[in-house]
């Protein structure tokens, strides 16, 4: 990955309290995983952005290089990786998410 | 799928591997083009003691390495220690 993509998306992730890297947009999200990610943050009714992965093949690679995480969607809140699908939904489940994501918004 | 499981107790020590697979759920999906599979799996491991989450999952991921992803598209993980199984399953 060249150091430009790798910058571009330090800067892009420390900018955005709530990022979701995703395949597709909120509204028509390309992969089930995606989609149930928003669904979570749908829920929370928060504030997110998001960066559809499939509209630029050098971020698709370089964000799985970024996190050392070889899937996609990815969640970041307050500049730090959290985890996946699988990890989001199961800290909605047991409560973890909600306070994470007030902080990252207050701060 | 024998592949996939081996690999994770192997580099686990896992006490308990529990592949599904999920392919069926997503054909026609682009990402299941050429054959590469979805699936999920639970992994049991004591040394997931004092591990994050990310953590655990990057283990799995890592003990997966290059099947993903041309054999396996999509790998949904979730990782217990022996305890937090036990209670998981006493809640279930």
């Amino acid at each position: 990955m060249s150091e430009i993509t790798n910058d571009r998306i330090r800067e892009t992730i420390e900018s955005n309290k709530i990022l979701i890297y995703m395949k597709g947009s909120p509204s028509f999200p390309m992969c089930g995983f995606s989609a149930a990610t928003i669904e979570v943050f749908e829920e929370l009714g928060v504030p997110y952005n998001t960066v559809d992965v499939l509209k630029d093949p050098e971020v698709r690679e370089g964000i799985k290089r970024y996190s050392n995480w070889p899937t996609i969607p990815q969640v970041y809140i307050a500049g730090k990786f959290i985890g996946g699908c699988d990890i989001v939904r199961e800290m909605h489940a047991n409560g973890e998410l909600e306070p994470l994501v007030k902080e990252a918004l207050q701060a | 799928m024998n592949e996939l499981r081996n690999r994770i107790t192997a580099a686990l020590a896992a006490d308990v591997v529990e592949l599904q697979d999920d392919s069926a759920k997503h054909r026609g999906h682009a990402g299941a083009r050429g054959g590469a599979g979805h699936y999920s799996v639970v992994v049991v491991a004591s040394r997931f003691a004092g591990m994050t989450r990310v953590d655990r999952h990057r283990a799995v991921y890592d003990a997966v390495g290059d099947m993903i992803p041309h054999q396996v598209h999509a790998l949904a993980v979730r990782a217990y220690t022996p305890d937090e199984w036990q209670r998981a399953r006493a809640s279930a």
